[in-house]
């Protein structure tokens, strides 16, 4: 059957054809070879722009599609399934695009015209040399793999579980909660923040489909969606979960002190700790690299006071294996190390905090017990508050982290509470955003609560006489003003983490360009990754609050839930193929192939393809010296063909005659 | 007479950076000059440079392969593939009197889309500057 092809060009409103005349590339089109019929509509996507290819394929016998429209990122599914509907295969549409590479960057109309004529070719020759390709189904296995236990993971963790399916959550910190341990109260609605969280905590250690594994990474990933072999390295912690009871007794008499990172280098810790009695699990871990046992040989006291004998210092790192349908990553963020900001002071002067430093003053069991004191033991009279440290700074981090605005009402709202209403406040901002359910009434409270608002980015933080002096501009009144106090809170940017790009790797997601990890889509895909089954959940995708984080974390939890539950995916047939009438044996393509998906048949002598294993990535095609190997979807024929296209390359002469030419515009229904 | 040539410029991207790059810098109304033209590839690694001999017989005066930057290939090792055969490429082009500079392999990652927008002017006015592609002339004969 020769082929019939159908092509569409989308207005998508005026995003296309503000730019190119779509109807003028319409009928461009139906004077190419093979296209039996052209339309130009202004929203293919829509659910009339579906019908009317569906129509079409069923009335006119159509045997190809050509959609020129959006990004295939966005819509390729979209038609695919629209063909599927009127009983094509999907694979014989081609999707290209006019509006992202062509309407959107190209400043003449002409210009933007005849590139999208191209684009359009070279979907309508390459369209022609299509296969029908069949995707594979293959188990999903059940159960779900989640990285990191901050309040997302665990979030992530619980949905999964309470589904019940079984659970891997993977920390690499001692224990669970991550940044919202360290809170004491949390904004807008100022509940204790262990009061939310640990009952989570607990919730998590005590639910039987949940495999808690903390003090421990994920080392290695293989595998594809639904079938996904993980590594987890389980470090050493030298204090037998299984044995200990927690009892702390350990924790009072070792000798050794370094400064605590859960504390934010406000108090040390014991060489064996835990964050917080409400640590969860409260087995200490001994830190190998301060522990005198473990570098020197000598010491060993927590051994002899442990009641239970958990202490083992003969404990080794272990490495497990699982094998999972799907990862939700739930890693979090950092924030921005204001030490290189040397005009803020931090580091230089005493009373120079960061916001993470000022939770652990405001947390119940953090160094000073719940107290906002100065460095001296006194409370202050007076505390300025810089916002935006770090964020919408191009010297540092471009975007807004989201969170400090509302934490700093917090704070304003907090030091007026517990050390006193004479205490004067000053928030220095560069804008308000109190964009959340709440928000902007608690700006309002805190407002009323007598806090001082000035709009402008501080110049500097300068120590005279012993008291800090703030010095900037009040760019609403347009006067420089300098303001003494006594203590200054650095509401530092939220950041990616150090190792997140580590992480990424093994995981196979890519970051965007300030760090976070990507997102599918920023609008329709914000929950999944370009790998397929791997999820994102919480801070790590970009700032969020606790509120966005959670309902990001049940949203990657029924991502992973809905492959868990249907129990079996769709594989992409877009893989290689080896033609065994062509190859010439010659193995070049087994050392290339970076999945070992290809095996040498001795007895034909030719190279074999495991299509379980392969993904298509083409590198055995590219350097195939006998052509024998194909990515399918991609091979030499169709790549050529849109080559010629692009190129308005036309080795067969003049397009053949047009067997029906375009005499309804679908905009005006025939 | 060099004003008036207008280079076109074929460009092989890799579907999981430089193609999401384009998406962006699209998305973000980062103009371009008109004169490229993308084919997705899944990876710079499935380039075959049959492809890229067959684009400039066929009417571009410029190549470009771009993928994800050396260690965040998709495919784990794509890119380096390309990186080598492109450098091959580069040795084999002059005998059939071609320009080095008209195939050029670059990295773009998915989230720079001003850097897709900016590589592809760059290219633009670099093919521009060496004029039209004189071997084809002689090739078509
Ligand atoms: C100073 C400050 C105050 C704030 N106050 C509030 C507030 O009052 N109200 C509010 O709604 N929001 C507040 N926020 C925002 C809040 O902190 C975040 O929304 C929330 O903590 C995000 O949780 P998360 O789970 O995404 O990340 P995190 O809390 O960062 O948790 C990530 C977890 O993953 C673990 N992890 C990291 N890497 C790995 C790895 N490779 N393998 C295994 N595990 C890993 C970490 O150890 C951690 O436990 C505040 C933020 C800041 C900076």
């Amino acid at each position: 059957m020769s082929n019939r092809i159908g092509v569409y060009v989308c207005h998508c409103g005026t995003n296309i054809a503000g730019k190119v005349d779509c109807a003028d590339v319409a009928e461009f089109a139906a004077g190419l070879r093979d296209v039996a019929v052209s339309r130009d509509y202004q929203f293919m996507c829509s659910d009339p722009g579906q019908d009317m290819i569906i129509n079409d394929i069923r009335e006119y016998g159509l045997n190809r599609v050509v959609v020129a429209s959006c990004s295939p990122r966005l819509h390729e599914k979209t038609f695919q399934k629209a063909c599927q509907r009127a009983g094509l295969n999907p694979y014989l549409m081609q999707h290209c695009c006019i509006r992202e590479h062509c309407s959107w960057v190209t400043a003449d109309k002409e210009e933007a015209t005849a590139k999208a004529k191209h684009i359009v070719e070279a979907a309508v020759y390459r369209v022609g040399d299509h296969q029908e390709l069949f995707s594979r189904e293959v188990d999903v296995l059940p159960d779900v793999m989640v990285v990191g236990a901050g309040i997302a993971g665990i979030q992530a963790a619980l949905d999964v579980a309470r589904s019940g399916h079984k659970v891997h959550l993977v920390e690499k910190s001692p224990s669970i909660g991550g940044h919202m341990a360290q809170f004491d109260k949390t904004f807008p609605t100022l509940d204790c923040a262990a009061c939310i969280s640990t009952p989570k905590m607990v919730a998590v250690s005590q639910e039987p489909n949940i495999n808690l594994m903390t003090w421990s990474e994920v080392v290695d990933v293989s595998g594809f969606v639904g079938n996904y072999t993980v590594t987890v390295r389980r470090k050493a912690r030298y204090v037998n979960e299984d044995v200990c009871t927690g009892c702390g007794t350990c924790l009072e008499k070792c000798p050794t002190k370094v400064f605590s990172e859960f504390e934010e280098g406000l108090s040390r810790r014991r060489a064996i700790y835990r964050n917080s009695p409400q640590a969860v699990p409260n087995t200490p871990v001994i830190d190998a690299d301060h522990c005198k046992m473990l570098t020197k040989g000598k010491c060993g006291v927590c051994q002899k006071l442990c009641p239970t004998g958990a202490i083992d210092f003969e404990a080794r790192d272990r490495v497990e294996v699982f094998h999972v349908g799907s990862v939700v990553l739930a890693t979090g963020y950092d924030t921005m190390d204001p030490t290189p900001m040397t005009e803020y002071g931090f580091g230089r002067f005493d009373n120079v905090y960061t916001a993470l430093q000022f939770e652990r003053l405001n947390n119940a069991v953090g160094p000073t017990g719940g107290q906002i004191v100065l460095k001296n033991g006194e409370s202050p009279e007076s505390v300025g508050i810089i916002h935006c440290v770090g964020s919408r700074d191009v010297n540092y981090h471009e975007y807004c982290s989201r969170t400090c605005c509302m934490y700093a009402l917090k704070y304003d709202h907090l030091i007026k509470d517990k050390v006193g209403h004479h205490v004067k406040v000053y928030n220095f901002y560069i804008d308000m955003r109190c964009f959340g359910k709440g928000y902007e009434e608690f700006y309002r409270r805190v407002q009323d609560e007598g806090v001082t608002f000035i709009r402008g980015r501080p110049a500097e933080v300068v120590q005279e006489n012993g008291k800090l002096v703030v010095v900037g501009e009040d760019t609403l009144l347009g006067m420089r003003v300098r303001v003494p106090v006594d203590m200054v809170v650095l509401c530092t940017a939220m950041e990616p983490r150090p190792d997140a790009q580590d992480v990424a790797r093994v995981f196979g997601v890519a970051q965007g360009q300030d760090g976070f990890f990507l997102e599918e889509h920023p609008k329709l895909g914000p929950v999944s990754t370009a790998t397929d089954g791997v999820f994102l959940a919480g801070t790590c995708q970009g700032p969020k609050d606790i509120p966005d984080a959670v309902s990001h974390a049940s949203g990657g939890a029924a991502q992973a839930l809905a492959l868990a539950a249907r129990g079996h995916v769709d594989i992409s047939p877009t893989t290689s193929w080896i033609n065994p009438d062509v190859c010439i044996g010659c193995k070049v393509c087994i050392g290339l192939c970076a999945y070992s998906a290809i095996e040498f048949d001795e007895r034909r002598n030719v190279s074999v393809i495991n299509e379980a294993m392969c993904k298509g990535c083409g590198s055995c095609a590219g350097y195939c010296p006998s052509g024998a190997a194909q990515i399918k979807h991609f091979d030499e024929s169709q790549v050529f063909n849109e080559i010629d296209g692009l190129l308005g390359f036309r080795p067969e002469g003049p397009a053949e005659a047009v067997e029906i030419p375009i005499e309804v515009r679908a905009d005006e229904p025939a | 007479m060099k004003t008036e040539f207008e280079p076109t410029i074929l460009a092989f991207v890799c579907n999981w950076c430089t193609y999401t790059a384009a998406d962006l810098a699209g998305t973000s109304r980062m103009v371009q000059q008109p004169n490229v033209r993308l084919v997705r590839m899944m990876c710079t690694g499935m380039v075959d440079p049959k492809y890229v001999v067959k684009a400039l017989l066929s009417g571009a005066d410029g190549v470009l392969i771009s993928g994800c930057h050396p260690g965040d290939c998709h495919y784990i090792n794509g890119n380096y593939k390309a990186r080598r055969r492109v450098k091959l490429l580069n040795e084999i082009l002059p005998q059939f009197g071609i320009e080095l500079g008209r195939v050029k392999l670059t990295w773009v990652g998915a989230s720079e889309g001003n850097e897709f927008a900016a590589t592809v002017n760059n290219f633009i006015n670099e093919i521009r500057e060496l004029g039209p592609m004189q071997a084809r002339a002689m090739a078509a004969v």
